[in-house]
């Protein structure tokens, strides 16, 4: 089986108070050496596992749009040189004021097939809240100029639990958001994250608490269900084929390579992350990695991740490949499907969109400790 | 009498928690040259870790003291230390029972409390001479003559010539001890006689076996001598006996008529040597045991369970570890559905529960789950039988009972006339019966009650105290069974009983109770994947109900290549902490949950 290959984009204009990936600011020099390490690392792949077979592509930031067009270029030139590709998804992230008309025809004609805003919400007052350094009219244009240089596959992130939103808020940027050609969007409660600018008292005092956020999140569901954005994983919603290969390799418990600073990889038979310094990344002649996670891919894994898609988990699949006990599982989902959190199909078990919002104590409950 | 007898004194010394009891047991201690200053730890006698830090003596302990007198003639004190607690009041008569007299020491600024009166009563009853002495009279509050006109008026014993003292200072100890001479009385008895020793305390030592504390009455005791306690009727060959020095025993191989000291006898049980029985000759016995035996029963229960189930074996070593040195404390193993294994514990009272809690949670480093205290009710069913319930799991069909009934104690309070109408606000509120009230001086009262020991095994102390600004002094034994109007309380948690939040209650006050348990409960478990519905009924009928929200938010939104091992890390410290709640049904209880319900205030 084919798998999947991130590069880890580590650089930012600003960076957003929400945010704990990891960036610098970017600057020539360091975006030089970066693709430089890149290539160097791409070609240690290659000479050390031969031609790994690739089908989807994935630049995750930071913000990759900010690199120029002619770097990413040599960079999948070298990917398809070393790896053995398979009609590939490629894709991109990008912010909305960092690409242009111009910008978005390379990127396509480099043979990026599939890009992905973080446009977060279509409401002044939100993009402000969340730092955003767009605003609602170059979200739009971004979206429409992606579609006029030959995108099929436009993505947009919005956010729920935003500091004043509201459903009605929310059902305009929702709204807004499907009159425009986009195929997939990803909706993300807000977390916020430990040492981040948005970890203070003051801003967790002024964000929806869980229960208005739930709400949100359900009424968000049920308006992109309206207008045939399906949900096919917890915070992902598409037309049909338009999910994101990319991400399915990640909730399949399948394999997927990582290069840059920060980057983790599930490959043979190991989890594990590069180190998130851009400075040893450029300066090491290959990525220093840790391992995670020496035993991945267990049951437990494999159920935490599958769990996720609407899909749902086949157990049956499950009992054949690995040693459990489907009936212990079934006898407890009782309680969980009685409220409505679950949904049991014979042996394959589902989340509904309430058990998606109680997943974690879903899947401690169900899967976890067998 | 003998001269040996003539310069021997064994006293105790009785007070009111906090006057100063074991600081003048120290400064005795020092000026007897019965232990070098180097050897001094502050307050010697309590050498139990809990003892110390509450200041209190829960088991007692003596001591064998050489005093040089002002009149050049050298005496043996036997200080014998007692207990000051009311749960203990058994141990203390038999402590008393060992002695001639008893020093009484009154803080020079509170004066006389509840249990200055109750311990001195109860040495005025086995005919002590009693000596009483003024302490911390380097407060700046104190008022010594007042406390003395006090100790005369109240007490009735002669005060005027009283030693003022401050044991912390060390000021005017001597004075105490030419008093103990000039007032207390040598002991007497026949060397010739049977042998006839009150055992007063007992300890379990892992080399020797059970050490017994006593004091000879008539005859005498020597290494190798067959002994029999008369009570159990066991018998035992002694192997070391002796007196109680400062820091260890001293095996001088006999003890004589007059004498406090120890017997070693190769005991393995404590539960034979029980306090307050007879020691004898068992190929020479006395006619009879010497008075005032009595077993001791446990009055307060309670289920005391592990936190973790896989500890059940460590607390049963560890309750019968406590056992060795304890008699009073009884257990036997219990289920629980909603708990598992434990253990149906019995106490003499309140304080002892709570000692016991605390010793098995720092001493044998457990972690405990215990339930509310419960007294023994007695319930007459229809057909006649007679039955004593000391778990409310196993309490009769209510259509079954003929008569319920619950002990009573009487009570004393002592406390400052500002706070009466709050005592007795507290005792109303406690079906209290008011008996009498008494001035004990212009501006304190000694109220006495008869109260339903259910309604004090709970928080009634600390209710008092802190109704009265820490005044209130309280005291209180038991008095026997009064007919009463009670009925079973259950908890149900998702419309099952969680047996162990059972309870006996009186009727009226049951609806306050369950409303206030629902309260606290809803506060203390988390909220689940479901509604919880917290019912508390009596019979099958609910009285109160609350209710546990669902949660409705816990989930990673986000979870790509980066944050799958870190997330499952995450889902097994949560599964972790799963494991530290009780799953009763299908709804997870933490631990604090069943310690809620005992909070009401």
């Amino acid at each position: 089986m084919a798998a999947g290959l991130y590069i880890h984009v580590p650089f930012c204009k600003s960076k957003c108070p929400y945010c704990d990936f990891y960036s610098v600011k970017i600057t020539n020099e360091l975006v030089e050496g970066w693709v430089s390490a890149v290539l160097r690392n791409i070609k240690h792949y290659g000479e050390k596992y031969g031609k790994i077979k690739i089908d989807t592509i994935y630049f995750g930031g930071g913000t990759p749009s900010l690199v120029p067009e002619k770097m990413l270029n040599g960079i999948l030139k070298k990917v398809d040189e070393v790896f053995c590709l398979e009609n590939p998804e490629i894709s991109l992230e990008a912010n909305p004021c960092s690409v242009d008309l111009d910008r978005l025809k390379n990127l396509k004609h480099a043979g990026f097939n599939r890009i992905s805003f973080g446009v977060q919400s279509l409401n002044e007052n939100e993009l402000k809240f969340l730092g955003r350094l767009h605003n609602y009219k170059e979200a739009v244009q971004a979206i429409e100029n992606a579609a006029l240089a030959g995108f099929k596959n436009i993505s947009a992130d919005i956010m729920l639990g935003v500091s004043g939103q509201t459903e009605n808020s929310l059902r305009k940027t929702i709204t807004d958001l499907i009159e425009l050609p986009v195929s997939h969007i990803s909706a993300y409660m807000l977390k916020i994250e430990k040492g981040t600018p948005f970890d203070s008292p003051q801003i967790r005092l002024c964000v929806p608490d869980d229960d208005k956020t739930a709400e949100l999140y359900l009424f968000a569901v049920n308006a992109l269900d309206d207008f045939g954005f399906y949900q096919y994983e917890i915070s992902n919603f598409a037309k049909r084929d338009f999910e994101c290969r990319h991400n399915l390799h990640y909730w399949k418990c399948e394999e997927y390579i990582g290069i840059g600073p920060g980057a983790h990889s599930f490959f043979d038979g190991k989890r594990f992350a590069a180190k998130p310094s851009l400075k040893e990344f450029i300066k090491m002649p290959f990525q220093s990695e840790e391992i995670t996670d020496s035993s991945p891919g267990g049951f437990e894994e494999f159920s935490m991740l599958g769990i996720r898609l609407m899909q749902g988990l086949d157990l049956e699949l499950c009992e054949k490949k690995y040693a459990i006990n489907a009936e212990k599982i079934i006898k407890k989902c009782d309680m969980l499907e009685k409220n409505g959190l679950i949904k049991v199909c014979g042996k394959k078990i589902s989340l509904t969109p309430r058990g998606c919002l109680l997943s974690n104590s879903i899947i401690a409950t169900l899967f976890i400790g067998f | 009498m003998s001269q040996r007898h003539e310069n021997i004194r064994n006293f105790c010394i009785i007070a009111h928690i906090d006057h100063g009891k074991s600081t003048l047991a120290d400064r005795i201690l020092e000026l007897t040259s019965a232990v070098e200053l180097r050897d001094m730890e502050d307050q010697l006698l309590d050498n139990m870790d809990i003892e110390r830090e509450r200041g209190i003596t829960i088991k007692a302990r003596a001591v064998r003291l050489k005093y040089t007198a002002l009149d050049g003639n050298d005496y043996i004190f036997n200080l014998i230390d007692t207990p000051g607690h009311v749960d203990f009041n058994y141990e203390v008569s038999r402590s008393l029972a060992a002695c001639e007299g008893a020093i009484l020491v009154v803080d020079a600024s509170q004066g006389i409390e509840a249990q200055t009166l109750a311990n001195t009563y109860l040495a005025i009853e086995h005919d002590l001479e009693v000596v009483p002495v003024v302490n911390k009279i380097d407060l700046p509050s104190a008022n010594p003559e007042a406390v003395c006109k006090e100790i005369e008026e109240i007490i009735g014993i002669p005060a005027m010539d009283a030693p003022q003292i401050s044991a912390k200072m060390g000021t005017n100890i001597r004075a105490v001890l030419e008093k103990v001479i000039t007032d207390i009385p040598a002991p007497s008895g026949d060397d010739e006689a049977p042998l006839k020793a009150l055992i007063f305390d007992s300890y379990y030592d892992s080399y020797k076996g059970v050490i017994i504390y006593v004091r000879v009455k008539e005859g005498c005791v020597k290494n190798g001598m067959k002994i029999k306690l008369m009570s159990t009727g066991a018998e035992f060959t002694v192997v070391e006996t002796g007196f109680m020095g400062a820091t260890d025993l001293i095996n001088v191989g006999e003890l004589h008529s007059g004498e406090v000291g120890y017997i070693a006898a190769s005991i393995k049980s404590i539960g034979d040597t029980r306090v307050g029985d007879t020691v004898t000759d068992a190929d020479n016995p006395c006619d009879e045991p010497l008075p005032g035996y009595k077993k001791v029963n446990p009055m307060v229960f309670s289920g005391i369970y592990p936190a973790d189930g896989s500890k059940y074996g460590d607390l049963r070593d560890a309750l019968e570890k406590l056992q060795l040195n304890d008699a009073s404390l009884s257990f036997e193993p219990e289920t629980s559905i909603a708990l598992g294994f434990g253990f149906r514990c019995g106490f003499l009272g309140l304080l002892h529960m709570e000692i016991i809690q605390e010793r098995l949670e720092r001493e044998y480093n457990l972690d405990l789950i215990t339930t509310a205290p419960s007294v023994i009710y007695r319930v007459t069913l229809t057909d006649g039988e007679v039955k004593y319930i000391d778990n409310p799991s196993n309490y009769p069909d209510p259509a079954k009972i003929s008569l319920a009934e619950e002990p009573v104690v009487s009570a004393n309070i002592i406390v400052p006339s500002d706070y009466v109408g709050n005592v007795m606000d507290l005792c109303q509120d406690r079906r209290g019966v008011f008996k009498d009230m008494k001035y004990l001086d212009a501006s304190r009262v000694n109220l006495h009650y008869e109260l339903p020991l259910n309604e004090i095994v709970y928080d009634f102390f600390d209710a008092l105290k802190s109704r009265t600004k820490g005044y209130a002094s309280f005291d209180y034994e038991m008095t026997g069974y009064a007919p009463s109007k009670l009925v079973k309380l259950d908890i149900l948690l998702n419309g099952e009983i969680v047996d162990a939040l059972s309870f006996i209650i009186h009727t009226d006050k049951a609806y306050a109770r369950a409303r206030k348990i629902a309260e606290n409960l809803k506060e203390h478990i988390p909220r689940q994947l479901f509604e919880v519905p917290i019912q508390a009924a009596v019979g099958g009928k609910v009285i109160a109900r609350e209710t546990v929200k669902a949660m409705r938010k816990d989930v990673l939104a986000k979870c790509y290549g980066g944050d799958i091992t870190r997330k499952k890390k995450l889902l097994e410290k949560q599964k972790e902490g799963k494991k530290r709640m009780r799953q009763l049904g299908s709804v997870e209880v933490p631990q604090e949950a069943f310690m809620a319900v005992l909070k009401l205030d």
